[in-house]
């Protein structure tokens, strides 16, 4: 009884330690919900109070957490100590007749997007959601549908300015540091904070787009459509992926150039999903009547429409916390991309696994990606991507052990981002500089004061 | 200077979460912005912010609430720099813990000297400018912690109990000039102060509060709660009898 007590006080005064110390006892969780992680978390407001949270109490490991839309594990370090980024979320400089810009890591597309396309400026890639900062788009080298033209985020970054776990605070760039550089881009935070992103925005002549959107009856359907539009700006596909058969990998492919003529602001307000839904409201007819639905929304003949760049770039932000549709046990994202040549034969094979095991998919996202990223562990390949969500239930690893199987075969890999299921041994097998990275890490960690439950799942970390 | 000229909102304390919000709404209204503080690294990243944001100016200033004998020449260097009607937003203050200030004479003074002492001399440096100008608002954030005195945190709610009267008085003497003032009984708002505290009830965003902030601050002055639920909440707490009020663990 004593000796519970003595703990009890010892648990309170720990508490008040952290509390002393600026820190917090929270529970984080990656935007797909199917886990949560107990650590301390600090969140600075200043450059000042980000040097302080470097001092991690008990000798608990450290990651920054910037928008919290990395899927699964990459983002929470369970037992150790996260640092909060999305205060430090200032626009440091910029320069109108460069588009050279530079901001804190907290700063969101969606402030991009609000202060500079009135002005003719546009990021230079994006990902699906506005929500991501610009920490995390240089720790992921995050892509969007523009990246068969315009690569991945990293490739347009000048220079950063990073927070090693020692406390310096160097700039890094291809001139300067330039390993740590290609290691800190695509390197999930494990190389330190970066406290500076300077990249190279892209003139846009109006605030919109002309989308085209056609209807694609099957996979060879798709690939041919791609192909043909090698030279489109932007382009991405929505499968169905629960049609199999003669229409497996249905959809629709979505092409858009930069539009002369703008479009008055969307005037929607963004609704949030208001609550978990529960675990049946989602099920294979559901699903089926909503992916079907989706398909038929473009009229047989295709269709041409002007589009404000948000409504383009950021379908689903719309609707808030849309992850709660998955319910409580929430969902992994599968996202892997193929080679071309046997990426073919391989994109044939996901999909039928995934058709036949016929879990609640919503739309799957296919695109084709160009040159391979900067970044020791980038993502990119020449090559397909798809990517989909699935709800979590037992069982799945199964699944997503088929779906790495045949992605490794193909000499694809998948992307880290999205992942909460990639094996330790296939990491190492689809990211060969991996060596290299941790070498890098080594050298400005040597300790090892950064780490991530996903590095400790991949093997990077004890 | 024209009654339509932009005016200038000097941020007093300008690093904090809440000043810094509101400084990004008075910005989006197209006012100029002088930040004031300790901090200089950060105003600095503050101002380039909201001008390239809003394309208004914006410029740090070196400013200390504890150095009372500086706030003369301080107000004399923000009249001169904002050329035009001045607005005033008062947000610095400190929140130690209780039992620290306790222990610790010098963490008590300071508190008093930071939050009350402090703003009383640069507001009184501040009076002269104000009444000469003949217009503008004074914006002074005040907090629910000065209503009733609690276990937890009197003596900060003394700081802000105290403030509070010092304001009525003066915002009687601006008024004769046309000046108004605005007293902000705050409620807990998601900052750095907060952040390590336990869950907090009602509590608000520092760009919620801003917005509530900006629209009370274009009409009228006076006291006002913020979020406004504190006005009920602190009303039934003013009025607990002392017996029951002692018992309570809030």
């Amino acid at each position: 009884m004593s000796d519970t007590m003595t703990e009890e006080r010892a648990a309170a005064e720990a508490a008040e330690a952290h509390r002393a110390a600026g820190w917090k006892q929270v529970s984080l969780q990656g935007w797909g919900r199917s886990s949560a992680a107990p650590c301390l978390a600090a969140r600075p407001e200043r450059m000042r109070e980000l040097m302080a949270a470097l001092d991690v109490p008990e000798g608990r490991t450290l990651l920054p957490y910037g928008g919290g839309r990395a899927y699964g594990d990459q983002a929470l370090n369970t037992g150790g100590a996260a640092v909060l980024t999305g205060r430090l979320d200032r626009i440091l400089a910029f320069d109108p007749a460069s588009g050279l810009v530079v901001t804190e890591p907290g700063v969101t597309f969606a402030d991009l997007l609000r202060v500079f396309l009135p002005r003719g400026w546009l990021a230079p890639t994006s990902p699906g959601t506005a929500f991501v900062t610009m920490g995390g788009a240089v720790a992921n080298d995050v892509h969007g549908k523009n990246h068969h033209r315009a690569g991945s985020f990293g490739d347009h970054v000048l220079w950063l300015d990073l927070l090693l776990p020692d406390g310096r605070q160097i700039r890094i760039s291809d001139e300067e540091e330039p390993a740590l550089f290609r290691a800190t881009i695509g390197g999930m935070g494990l190389t330190g904070i970066i406290t500076a992103v300077c990249f190279r925005m892209q003139p846009v002549p109006s605030n919109a787009l002309t989308v085209q959107s056609r209807r694609i009856r099957n996979l060879d359907d798709f690939l041919a459509g791609f192909a043909a539009a090698a030279d489109a700006t932007w382009s991405v596909g929505w499968i169905d992926a629960l049609a199999g058969g003669a229409s497996l990998g249905r959809g629709i492919l979505e092409t858009a150039e930069p539009s002369e003529t703008g479009v008055a602001l969307p005037a929607g307000k963004t609704k949030a999903f208001p609550l978990e839904a529960p675990s049946w409201a989602l099920n294979r007819m559901s699903v089926k009547a909503f992916n079907a639905l989706y398909w038929r929304r473009v009229p047989e003949a295709g269709r041409q429409q002007l589009q404000h760049y948000g409504k383009f770039l950021y379908p689903l932000d719309a609707v808030l916390h849309w992850n709660r549709m998955y319910g409580r046990r929430g969902f992994h994202q599968f996202q892997c991309v193929l080679p071309f040549g046997p990426g073919e034969m391989a994109l044939r094979r996901l999909l039928e696994t995934i058709s036949a095991a016929g879990d609640a998919s919503f739309l799957a996202v296919l695109k084709v990606m160009g040159r391979p990223g900067r970044g020791l562990l980038s993502f990119a390949l020449p090559g397909y991507s798809l990517a989909l969500d699935i709800p979590a239930r037992p069982g799945l690893r199964g699944l997503f052990a088929s779906l790495e199987r045949i992605t490794r075969e193909a000499g694809g890999r998948i992307y880290l981002a999205k992942d909460s299921l990639l094996s330790a041994e296939g990491f190492w097998e689809m990211y060969p500089e991996a060596q290299r990275f941790q070498e890098i890490r080594h050298s400005v960690d040597p300790e090892g004061r950064f780490s991530s439950d996903m590095a400790k799942r991949l093997g990077l970390a004890a | 200077m024209s009654a339509t000229m932009q005016p200038t909102w000097l941020m007093l304390g300008a690093s904090s979460a809440v000043a810094r919000a509101f400084a990004q709404e008075a910005a989006a209204h197209g006012a100029g912005i002088l930040l004031a503080g300790r901090d200089m690294e950060d105003l600095e990243r503050q101002a380039a912010d909201l001008s390239i944001r809003h394309d208004v100016p914006a410029a740090p200033v070196p400013f200390d609430a504890r150095d009372t004998a500086s706030h003369a020449a301080f107000v004399e260097d923000c009249a001169a720099r904002a050329g035009g009607p001045l607005n005033v937003f008062l947000a610095f203050g400190v929140m130690p813990d209780q039992a620290e200030a306790d222990r610790d004479p010098a963490i008590a003074a300071g508190m008093v000297e930071a939050n009350f002492t402090g703003a009383t001399t640069v507001l009184a440096a501040l009076a002269p400018v104000l009444e000469a100008q003949k217009q503008g608002v004074v914006v002074a954030l005040g907090s629910v912690a000065g209503d009733r005195g609690r276990p937890r945190n009197y003596l900060y709610g003394a700081t802000k109990a105290a403030l509070l009267t010092y304001l009525q008085g003066y915002a009687a003497r601006l008024s004769r000039s046309g000046v108004r003032v605005l007293c902000l009984k705050a409620g807990p708002v998601d900052t750095a102060m907060t952040w390590p505290l336990p869950k907090l009830p009602f509590m608000t965003t520092p760009r919620g509060f801003a917005a509530g902030a900006w629209k009370l601050a274009q009409k009228g002055g006076g006291g006002a709660y913020l979020p406004r639920i504190w006005w009920p909440v602190m009303t039934i707490i003013r009025s607990l009898p002392t017996r029951i009020f002692n018992k309570l663990d809030i």
